[in-house]
């Protein structure tokens, strides 16, 4: 009756794990083209000015290592507690929260002569910023059950509610003719930049550290393990004793801090102040990217590329075609559908046809 | 005699401001108790609401936009379906995805439509009832998806608890395997929930686009989605629970307005806050009761089903 049928594979396929996120691309872009096409656009140049122009210079290779940074910080954490079924999704306003902790920081230390010290004492802040606000998900799910989807989502929009407040209020620049924006930050409370001619600076070392040393944790620690048992067989892992509230609280607290990093790294870095809109969506999209990048360090960094070149490609639709921007986000649903319908290749075999009669 | 006067539009407000999360929560709680996890009630919302509105404004006819706004809810709701059911995907990741496609979807159809007005829904009064102190307005004075949305209340719960077809959707969701075992079909009636989640979504989406602002804006549902996804929690799906919730979170959205409409001195993004930290103080106050929340919870919520498995 059916026209096919799914049949459970012995073991999970490897090669399936790796060929499904390029099938996945390969889905999206054929879907692209129908897009463009629908919308009345030569789809080849359309795709073109979308996927490839952006990064056929240096510059443009630059912005993408600038969009990958905060993307690539954000997800590691984020692919850690996936893995341990810690479905943290409020990354975006811890994100907000490390840029309002670490830019206080840089104002408050505003006109006072700051040394080196100031940068690394913003990056601190911001990490204990994200922190701060992904453990009130961690706290409210230890202690008492409440689902961490929802209140870390809820307080993501508590999180840009407070923005919105601080640049209208207490970080406005005072000479700033009343615009909702700080001051431009001093040079002791900009990021360097890393490659001349670009916009890269150091939060993109972050970033391959980070990547690092998710690696190191997941594959060389015990911690690593305890996180894989409680996410595969939590009724194994209780009974080997491991204290899944302790992992909650370290998903939490791993992801939340990588995400404050990579709200310091956005005002220290291209933006250079406050202002009401610092990410365009970057704790959503490392949501896409942690699983396009198979929750492993690795896959993240190319995922990172990747989401990044979606949005670079839509601000360049933008002009060249006049697209809306929110194309962007078509795209990234669209990648992140394809990648999840065709994950079933992984643990099953596909037959089409009536079912035969058993063998 | 003030207050009281002050009283009366405000519960009608609250009427109002409780509609689409009404819809929206009511269809997720059908979808879960056949044992489906949908996140992705904010992007069905949105996708409604944009369909609705762009439906209503080209024909004309708020009827054929608040139907567009169902039919386009459940035709994205359809890809969450197949995904999850026929693909056996991941339920969080897929309704995470369907929310992140919705938001770009929905600005994409809506670019022509921003900043379009379009005319108020008429109010159904009800002579005579209409002018009563302060109730009148607000129980007899809404316009027709209103008292749908209220209509749906029993209309869910009598599905659900006095139908034949209901039984089967709760058996479904409680246990797949004997559901399946008994020779119930478990794909397909769960994807009939997950349609009409959909459609309920989207039916609040174009509630917000038609009625209540009524305009289409980028973002425009502001997270009553995941507010609505909260509410089946806080009403430990159970339906008519769903309506004391929904009100609750109309008034405080409401309270939060008319404090600013005051003058009191607070910012007015701080007062904005107030409905998403009500939502995380009632999870919380909820959650607590694990043993309730255990005793209500659909046994098979999220979990895959494969016959063969």
């Amino acid at each position: 009756m059916s026209l096919f049928r799914l049949e459970p594979r012995g073991e999970a396929s490897k090669t399936m794990l790796y060929a499904t996120p390029l099938l996945a691309v390969a889905l999206t872009l054929a879907s692209g083209f129908l897009l463009f096409l629908a919308l009345g656009f030569d789809p080849v140049r359309a795709l073109h000015a979308f996927f490839v122009a952006p990064v056929s210079s240096l510059r443009g290779l630059g912005e993408l290592a600038l969009k990958a940074t905060p993307l690539v910080l954000c997800a590691i954490g984020l692919s850690i507690g996936f893995r341990a079924n810690v479905w943290n999704i409020g990354a975006e306003g811890q994100l907000t929260l490390g840029a309002i902790a670490g830019g206080g920081v840089a104002l408050a230390f505003y006109g006072e002569g700051a040394g080196w010290w100031l940068l690394p004492l913003m990056m601190l802040a911001g990490i204990a910023g994200g922190m701060l606000w992904a453990a009130i998900p961690a706290f409210l799910r230890v202690r008492f059950n409440a689902s961490e989807i929802l209140t870390s989502l809820m307080l993501t929009y508590v999180a840009l509610l407070l923005l919105n407040y601080m640049v209208n209020g207490p970080y406005r620049d005072p000479d700033g003719f009343a615009f909702p924006e700080s001051r431009l930050f001093e040079e002791a409370a900009t990021l360097p930049i890393l490659i001349a001619g670009t916009r890269v600076h150091l939060g993109a070392l972050f970033a391959l550290l980070a990547v690092a040393g998710g690696w190191v944790l997941m594959a060389r620690t015990f911690i690593g393990f305890q996180i894989k048992v409680i996410g595969l067989t939590p009724q194994a892992a209780g009974y080997a004793g491991f204290s899944q509230k302790r992992i909650i609280w370290l998903c939490m607290l791993l992801s939340g801090g990588l995400a404050g990093l990579a709200g310091v790294g956005e005002i220290a870095g291209p933006i250079g102040q406050i202002t009401p809109s610092i990410s365009p969506g970057y704790g959503f999209t490392a949501i896409i990217v942690a699983f396009l990048g198979r929750l492993h360090p690795l896959g993240i960094l190319l995922a990172g590329l990747l989401m990044a070149l979606s949005f670079i490609g839509g601000e360049a639709a933008q002009i060249e075609l006049s697209l809306p921007k929110a194309i962007t986000g078509v795209f990234q649903g669209m990648l992140l559908f394809f990648l999840l319908a065709t994950d079933v290749l992984i643990r099953y075999r596909v037959r089409f046809g009536a079912r035969r009669a058993a063998a | 005699m003030t207050e009281l006067a002050l009283l009366g539009p405000i519960l009608a407000a609250m009427m109002t401001a409780a509609t689409p999360l009404l819809f929206a929560a009511l269809g997720e709680l059908v979808v879960e108790k056949s044992g489906v996890l949908n996140l992705g009630v904010e992007g069905m919302m949105l996708v409604g609401a944009v369909c609705g509105f762009a439906a209503a404004v080209t024909t004309g006819s708020s009827t054929v936009g608040f139907i567009g706004g169902a039919a386009a809810g459940a035709a994205v709701s359809a890809v969450f379906g197949v995904l999850v059911l026929f693909l056996l995907a991941n339920q969080v990741a897929t309704g995470l995805a369907l929310t992140l496609f919705g938001i770009g979807l929905s600005a994409l159809i809506g670019q022509g439509f921003v900043g379009i007005p379009l005319a108020d829904l008429p109010e159904l009064n009800v002579p005579g009832l209409t002018d009563l102190p302060v109730i009148g307005k607000a129980l007899f004075g809404q316009d027709a998806l209103v008292y749908l949305a209220l209509f749906m209340v029993p209309a869910v719960h009598w599905f659900l608890f006095h139908t034949r077809a209901g039984l089967k959707l709760r058996a479904v969701g409680e246990n797949q395997s004997a559901a399946h075992a008994l020779g119930y079909k478990v794909i397909g009636i769960r994807f009939l929930a997950v349609l009409f989640g959909g459609a309920m979504s989207g039916m609040a989406g174009a509630y917000l686009s038609l009625s209540y602002t009524p305009m289409w804006a980028e973002g425009l549902t502001g997270g009553r989605g995941w507010i609505a996804v909260a509410l089946v929690v806080f009403a430990t799906w159970k339906p008519a629970r769903v309506l004391v919730g929904a009100w609750l979170f109309g008034g405080v959205t409401i309270a939060q307005l008319h404090i600013q409409g005051l003058g009191i001195e607070v910012p007015s993004q701080l007062l904005s806050m107030l409905p998403y930290i009500a939502t995380v103080v009632v999870l919380v106050v909820i959650s607590r009761d694990v043993a309730r929340i255990r005793l209500n919870a659909p046994a098979s919520l999220g979990k895959v089903f494969h016959p063969d498995a």
